[in-house]
């Protein structure tokens, strides 16, 4: 027999692993104090956040003034003036639209987030939500203009606030996105002159910052129209809003129809589908599941650059914040304001993040060998 | 010699009645003259089996026939549809011919049932209940009506290969076209994608494949073609074209295929 034959006289019982390793003081000495170096890197982390958290959150909690305070307690006080956003959140948020009529832009925007909400969940991908949408637009705007069973008209060169920005961030969005993907399969079109109009469009809006379409939407258009025909502000800054954002869209778009190998293209053809159910069905699902990351961060761009409009005087919730601070008696405390719209905006946006990232998660069970 | 051979088959079908006609056809890729003077039928019930060295142009052939690649020179018609530039002749030609490729070609992000029901609820414009029974049918005859509702990504290749299959024939074509279908599979699946051909041949659909799997067209071809350099060097029943081969350069290309 081989000395290297072996029997085991016993069974080894399981044992607790060493304290050291798991728990608190495991996940400590793995993360935060695994070497010198990182030791050192977790002390000095230690000691910024000593420095500077603590005097933030004495001015943003324990020093700041809350609710319904004049200004001169703000004065007197060391921290944040949370009062001013007590005093003109219905200014920041609405702009200028009758103070006795804030409920329906309210209405109004709960329809919007309902329609988004709704429209996030995949099982109503169906025919009957282009039905929804269209309906809740129609009662939103029904809302927001008024004039009928007793509401007030009210013109929108007077909305403004957060309705007026979620207005053109969700149209924008709803509108940009299928035309993104026509310029974009425009664009890897075999027809010349499809072809050509969809590279001349992408890179010549792609190519100007969107303040300047803002401004040519506003000022130059008018100058092309026959007199009498005037196109109302708001619609102009949406369409600029959406021309720009399609144009960034369709390039990401395209960026996702690249991946996509030939064979699934001849797949399609071979059992007989035309150009567009073969985009329909089998091209653009594949295409924009590659990238959703970029298509959301679009988007998120598109949401924030709805702030732009205020340069060509559509009072959306930058704007309106700026007015609601410039009153003398607040003015000083303009930061908080925009803290404030801060928050909104970022809730929004890292709502976006989030159902992105849950789609991406949706897409791929599944679909790749698990 | 070989046009002789052809005659003596002893199943005739509807001679008169061929499914696919070239026609002097001839292709070129930019200046490659991929195809050349390709005259060549297929009678409805037929079964074709297309051999030749990679580069050949036996690919690109059976693509010619529902219109992945397009002909420049001579003519192609199929159930009596001539391929030309009109894209309804294409998409008509296309319902009525299966293909299958060497990658499977599946849709990834569709399950097997749905890559099944796809055609023939889009362009057949049947019921989706009835197309998936129908799909159901044909997953079952190729023995994989378990993984109906899988994605293709969670199959072996053999299974994807199989699905490919049941796909192409849920539109109820009368042509099957065989693109290299074991070329990119593990051995040990091969066997399982060939049965499943050997008995839709048993069926008498009309088949054109390109394969390299000889004992396949031994056994299933009415016909083999041999191809080279964009050419038909030499067609014969597979008895003769094995045992017999009259050219240089299929005895050449025998002798390597079947060395080892």
């Amino acid at each position: 027999m081989s000395d290297r034959a072996y029997v085991a006289e016993r069974i080894l019982p399981d044992e607790e692993p060493p304290a050291a390793s798991i728990g608190f003081v495991g996940w400590l000495r793995a993360n935060l104090f695994d070497g010198f170096w990182n030791s050192m890197l977790t002390v000095a982390a230690a000691l910024i956040l000593i420095r500077f958290v603590p005097p933030l959150v004495d001015w943003l909690f324990l020093d700041a003034v809350w609710g319904d305070a004049p200004p001169d307690a703000c004065r007197e006080a060391a921290g944040a003036c949370w009062a001013v956003i007590w005093e003109k959140h219905r200014l920041i948020l609405f702009g200028r639209y009758p103070y006795q009529e804030h409920w329906r832009p309210v209405l109004g925007m709960a329809i919007l987030i309902t329609l988004v909400g709704f429209s996030c969940n995949r099982a109503n991908w169906r025919a009957w939500l282009v039905g929804a949408w269209a309906l809740g637009l129609a009662a939103f705007f029904a809302l927001m203009w008024g004039g009928f069973f007793g509401l007030t008209f009210v013109p929108n060169v007077l909305w403004g606030g957060l309705p007026l920005t979620l207005l053109l961030a969700i149209i924008g969005i709803v509108v940009a996105f299928p035309v993104s993907m026509l310029l974009a399969l425009g664009r890897r079109s075999h027809m010349p002159v499809i072809r050509a109009i969809c590279v001349c469009y992408i890179e010549l809006i792609r190519g100007v910052p969107l303040i300047s379409l803002l401004f040519m939407a506003s000022f130059m258009l008018p100058l092309f129209m026959p007199t009498g025909v005037n196109i109302d502000a708001m619609l102009r800054a949406q369409i600029a809003i959406i021309m720009f954002s399609s144009a960034y869209l369709a390039e990401v778009i395209r960026g996702g129809l690249q991946a996509i190998p030939r064979g699934q293209f001849e797949a399609a053809e071979a059992i007989g589908l035309g150009y567009w159910k073969m985009q329909r069905l089998v091209i653009l699902p594949q295409a924009i599941r590659l990238v959703i990351p970029p298509i959301v961060n679009t988007f998120i761009g598109l949401f924030k650059d709805t702030s732009l409009v205020a340069i060509v005087s559509l009072t959306d919730l930058l704007l309106a914040t700026r007015q609601a601070v410039s009153d003398p008696l607040w003015r000083a405390y303009f930061v908080e304001g925009y803290i404030f719209i801060a928050i909104i905006y970022f809730c929004f946006c890292y709502f976006m993040s989030k159902y992105s990232q849950y789609l991406e998660r949706q897409f791929y069970t599944g679909q790749t060998r698990n | 010699m070989a046009e002789a051979a052809v005659d003596s088959r002893t199943d005739p079908g509807s001679r008169d009645d061929p499914i696919i006609q070239m026609i002097g056809v001839h292709k070129w890729y930019g200046q490659f003259h991929v195809l050349k003077q390709i005259d060549f039928s297929v009678d409805r019930g037929e079964r074709i089996v297309i051999c030749g060295p990679s580069g050949s142009g036996k690919s690109t052939l059976i693509r010619c026939i529902n219109r992945l690649e397009e002909h420049q020179r001579g003519r192609i018609i199929v159930d009596g549809i001539e391929l030309t530039n009109d894209i309804r002749n294409i998409e008509l030609v296309r319902r009525e011919v299966g293909m299958v490729f060497q990658h499977f070609n599946l849709f990834p992000h569709l399950t097997v049932l749905e890559n099944c029901t796809l055609g023939p609820i889009w362009v057949r414009g049947q019921p989706r209940n009835e197309a998936e029974a129908t799909a159901m049918q044909y997953l079952e005859r190729v023995r994989i009506p378990e993984q109906a509702s899988k994605y293709p990504g969670q199959l072996s290749g053999g299974q994807q290969q199989r699905v490919a299959i049941a796909r192409a024939l849920c539109m109820n074509p009368k042509v099957m076209l065989f693109d290299e279908p074991t070329s990119a599979l593990d051995p040990e699946m091969i066997k399982e994608v060939l049965d499943v051909m050997i008995e839709l041949a048993e069926t008498g659909m009309t088949m054109v494949c390109v394969t390299h799997e000889m004992g396949f067209a031994r056994t299933v071809a009415d016909r083999v073609l041999f191809m080279d350099r964009g050419q038909i060097v030499e067609q014969n029943v597979p008895e003769e074209f094995f045992a017999n081969p009259q050219s240089e350069r299929t005895k050449v290309f025998l002798s390597q295929v079947l060395a080892h």
